[in-house]
């Protein structure tokens, strides 16, 4: 896929990652149907491929899922290049991307978290915030538990995925009940599922 | 309900904020939170369970991506901007490194059957890490000013909007947040003023 992308695209292209930046609470990922719409269906940039595959192999490297963000940055700089092929000028675009896509996604929500997170820090006696920290804490619990559901056994068919529960139940059971290092178990995971017999 | 107060412990430098970062974020397979959990409170015992809750809550609540906010906060905390960038990019530096070369070596997502296969075992783990986190912490709930049982109404109520009833995630954090805040805050003004009355009377006349 070749595109080309004028100074003013580029700009475009930052300045609707920094919008979304606001937007994803709960997490750059509840934004992601957005930068499909704009990304693949509005300018043409990215295929509907590339875009699934940058946020599959995100979630499957090790990190924070943000990084889907940068590999469509570095995807829509390399697609901007001619191909990975094209050498060090298709690179030097796909770090860009990245560059722009990340400063676009965090910058705005950092600054905000920041400056709020230090204003909370000053006044943190004042009642009202120890009644919104306080009072998130129950919600924020049991959303951490639903995430996790969703994930899994919520998205799964038991009579066909039993076995995918039936993980996730003993994982769940060893964490609350050792300590062992959670490495260990992602590791286990990934060894059953490569036998197939998941 | 009485915990001993753990001690403590804190980074002594934003070289180690980076390097505890990019180690956490390196462990960190489909999600990081569980590992910073782990890490930072069971291990490193810089903070307790409740105050990683707290935090969590900040986090969750401002836009952006929860764990890089959490890690700014975290940062922060300890040595100011330069504290939040050292952790921030030790969250992503490295995995961003990892992430670009496998985009390279691979093109798409390796599509044999054996890397789905244990792509979906390792999603399952790390669902079942989350669920667990989500569990460890709850037992927090005692000790809010909520009271045991108002909180542990809210945790339930938030699992039944968002993992049975699916809805957004949005509506669940500003509606029952702004209720579970309210009653929050009117708990903490009754203690106020019963703290208040106490040492009015109790204490030295002057």
């Amino acid at each position: 896929m070749s595109i080309s992308l004028s100074p003013q695209d580029w700009l475009d292209f930052f300045v609707h990652f920094a919008s979304l930046s606001l937007l994803g609470i709960g997490g750059a990922i509840t934004t992601a149907p957005d930068m499909h719409r704009y990304l693949v269906d509005e300018r043409n940039w990215l295929t509907d491929a590339t875009f699934s595959s940058s946020i599959a192999l995100a979630q499957s490297a090790p990190g924070p899922n943000v990084l889907f963000v940068a590999l469509m940055g570095w995807q829509v700089g390399i697609n901007a290049g001619g191909g990975f092929s094209a050498g060090p000028s298709a690179w030097g675009l796909g770090l860009m991307g990245v560059t722009l896509s990340m400063l676009g996604i965090l910058l705005p929500s950092s600054v905000l978290t920041y400056k709020a997170t230090k204003w909370a820090h000053q006044n943190r006696n004042l009642t009202s915030v120890r009644a919104f920290k306080s009072g998130m804490a129950p919600i924020v619990i049991g959303l951490l538990v639903s995430t996790g559901w969703l994930l899994s056994v919520a998205q799964n068919d038991y009579a066909k995925n039993w076995k995918l529960w039936l993980v996730t139940i003993v994982a769940t059971l060893v964490v609350t009940r050792t300590s062992i290092h959670l490495l260990w178990l992602i590791a286990a995971g990934g060894l059953v599922g490569a036998t197939g017999i998941l | 309900m009485s915990s001993v107060i753990p001690e403590l412990s804190q980074p002594k430098s934003k070289t180690e904020l980076f390097v505890v970062f990019t180690l956490l974020a390196l462990q960190g397979f489909g999600g990081v939170l569980a590992v910073v959990q782990q890490e930072l409170v069971d291990r490193r015992k810089w903070m307790t369970k409740a105050q990683f809750v707290e935090e969590w809550s900040v986090a969750q609540v401002m836009p952006g991506p929860n764990v890089a906010n959490l890690c700014l906060m975290i940062g922060g905390k300890y040595f100011g901007l330069p504290g939040a960038m050292a952790a921030l990019l030790g969250l992503l530096f490295a995995p961003l490194m990892i992430v670009l070369a496998l985009a390279i070596l691979f093109g798409g997502v390796a599509d044999s059957p054996t890397a789905q296969g244990a792509l979906k075992g390792m999603g399952a783990v790390s669902a079942g890490l989350i669920i667990a986190t989500g569990l460890k912490l709850s037992t927090t709930l005692p000790q809010n000013p909520m009271g045991m049982r108002t909180a542990i109404f809210f945790a339930v109520v938030a699992f039944v909007f968002v993992g049975i009833f699916r809805f957004p995630l949005i509506w669940a954090l500003l509606g029952l947040g702004v209720v579970s805040c309210y009653i929050t805050y009117r708990a903490l003004k009754q203690l106020q003023t019963k703290f208040d009355d106490k040492s009015s009377s109790e204490g030295p006349r002057s």
